[in-house]
């Protein structure tokens, strides 16, 4: 279960033009990943199986990796890094994937920062697996597994072999809030911290700017939406 | 030396995000004085006409399944033939898992979701939004072959009158270990992502049968329909309709936001919109603050007038 340590949704970010100011601001599992680890737990708790919590991250990720182990992680790996790419994101869990026996490598969508979405497509490429995105609705049975995914303007029920990479989406399982027994145990879980591979990053993210703000809100009559029209016609000129 | 850009008919025509793709791979191509192929992994008669937005040739083939796997193979493939370095896919569910795996296959960088152009002062550097719409960064791709998929608008679309040279390729596609058991697609509907105006329901609506309100405005529009994330989790509506951060994002012309409180996972989904429109009985409501419209008022008095008011312009 790959996980991705972002600011939350909720925060305020500030930004110079070379980054996001990250100091002070709370950060949190990604929410595409929340669905994934709640969903992994789920599979973990019926197929008696183990669950690794991968990271690529610096230290500062390290409460986003307990709070996963908390919700039922049996160990985990942080690969000590900054994920400042996706194919070196993809890279470096191909090579976690590699050294390990996994059957099923599970990630959200897409992570909530620079919502590029092709982790789990890169790391499928990487390691000759099939990829299910974005799977909605995953069950095991017996080597293989039946998952609803999305299409573009429907969904679809599709079937895999393991192993095989699923990038997840809601609603394939509840988000789930770690207890204070999850927590205690959290504390003594194996977590591995191992040096990253090398690779030629292929880019580099820069020159951040905020959007421009939306000028006012104009209030429009509810008994006037002849106006409204118009405004929408002439003046947004969207109709 | 050649840009490609990947198309996806709907109906036996391209998509109009697929046009937007040649165009984009067109403008690309003309700053490094070459041409731009469309790509299509279905036969159409109507591909000549990518000529109209800068394709000067067009690779067909008739692929039955058009999996991910089978749009990154087939393209790997033109871009071996054609010695291709950029690759444009129109950003979606299928075209970006294929973006990601053809990347690897060869050995390129991916710029994702470009918003525009790209800028060629220091390079090739893509514009996107990142952090869920908080910011825009430019992501600056340095290696020799590129991977761009563009997001709706990233181009104008003009027309000409030039037609493109059709050739059909010969391709054989791997078997898919992923198996499909079951397809449920909408049918006429307009897809959300693809709609220049979306019409959106929120908790404000009460009950999954008071939708017609938001049919009947979105019929008038010609619009799609969308909802906030809570009428979905209470499956008033369909989760392929859920707008936001963890559904889908979408960046139409205009947005009409009913009965939606603007929640910043919402926001997040709806921010590229670029005109809003927001009906709400609250008047506090934090959704007014990213509108450039709003009426306060009772969505039930106010969506069908303004339904009428539309239908008489």
């Amino acid at each position: 279960m790959c996980i991705s340590h972002v600011p939350d949704t909720n925060a305020k970010l500030n930004f110079t033009s070379d980054a996001p100011e990250l100091n002070g601001v709370s950060c949190v599992i990604g929410p595409y990943d929340d669905f994934a680890l709640a969903r992994a737990v789920e599979i973990k708790t019926q197929t008696k199986g183990k669950l690794t919590i991968l990271n690529v991250g610096d230290k500062s990720t390290e409460p986003s990796i307990r709070k996963a182990l908390a919700i039922g992680g049996d160990d985990a790996i942080r690969v000590d890094a900054q994920p400042t790419d996706s194919f070196f994101v993809a890279k470096q869990i191909a090579e976690v994937a590699k050294n390990g026996d996994y059957d099923l490598i599970l990630m959200g969508r897409e992570s909530s920062d620079y919502n590029g979405g092709v982790v789990h497509g890169m790391v499928a490429s990487l390691l000759g697996l099939p990829c299910v995105v974005p799977c909605t609705k995953l069950d095991v049975e017996g080597d293989k597994a039946v998952m609803q995914r999305e299409i573009d303007g429907g969904k679809e029920v599709v079937e895999a072999q393991f192993p095989f990479i699923a990038g997840c989406q809601e609603p394939i399982a509840e988000w789930k809030i770690p207890n204070m027994r999850g927590i205690m145990m959290a504390r003594r879980k194996p977590l591995k911290v191992v040096a990253p591979v090398e690779v030629d990053l292929p880019t580099q993210t820069g020159n951040y700017s905020t959007p421009p703000a939306r000028s006012a809100c104009q209030i429009v009559d509810a008994d006037n939406l002849g106006e409204l029209v118009r405004l929408l016609k002439e003046e947004a000129k969207v109709l | 030396m050649a840009v490609l850009a990947y198309i996806e008919l709907d109906n036996g025509s391209p998509k109009k995000t697929s046009l937007e793709a040649v165009a984009y791979a067109s403008k690309v191509a003309e700053q490094f004085g070459t041409e731009a192929i469309a790509v299509s992994g279905s036969v159409s008669d109507d591909l000549s006409k990518l000529g109209n937005y800068g394709a000067s040739k067009v690779l067909q083939t008739s692929l039955t399944e058009i999996s991910a796997s089978t749009i990154a193979n087939l393209l790997n493939k033109v871009v071996e033939i054609t010695n291709a370095d950029t690759v444009i896919l129109p950003k979606g569910i299928t075209t970006d898992l294929a973006a990601a795996l053809l990347t690897v296959k060869i050995d390129a960088s991916i710029g994702t979701n470009a918003i525009e152009l790209p800028n060629f002062d220091n390079g090739f550097a893509i514009k996107k939004g990142v952090f869920s719409g908080k910011a825009f960064a430019e992501v600056t791709l340095t290696n020799a072959k590129k991977v761009v998929t563009i997001k709706k608008n990233a181009v104008e679309l003009q027309a000409t009158d030039s037609e493109a040279i059709v050739d059909t390729l010969d391709f054989s596609p791997e078997t898919s270990r992923i198996t499909v058991k079951e397809v449920q697609k909408q049918e006429g509907d307009l897809l959300l992502t693809d709609a220049d105006i979306v019409v959106a329901g929120g908790r404000g609506l009460k009950s999954a049968d008071n939708w017609n309100i938001v049919e009947d405005l979105a019929e008038t529009l010609h619009a799609a329909t969308g909802c906030s994330k809570p009428v979905s989790d209470m499956d008033w509506r369909p989760h392929h309709e859920h707008v936001g951060q963890t559904g889908i994002n979408v960046a139409p012309n205009l947005y009409v936001a009913i009965g939606i409180s603007g929640a910043i996972q919402h926001l997040a989904g709806v921010s590229s919109s670029k005109t809003i429109l927001v009906i709400n009985k609250d008047a506090e409501a934090a959704f007014f603050k990213s509108a450039d419209y709003g009426v306060i008022g009772d969505a039930f008095e106010v969506v069908p007038k303004l339904n009428e008011a539309l239908k008489n312009a």
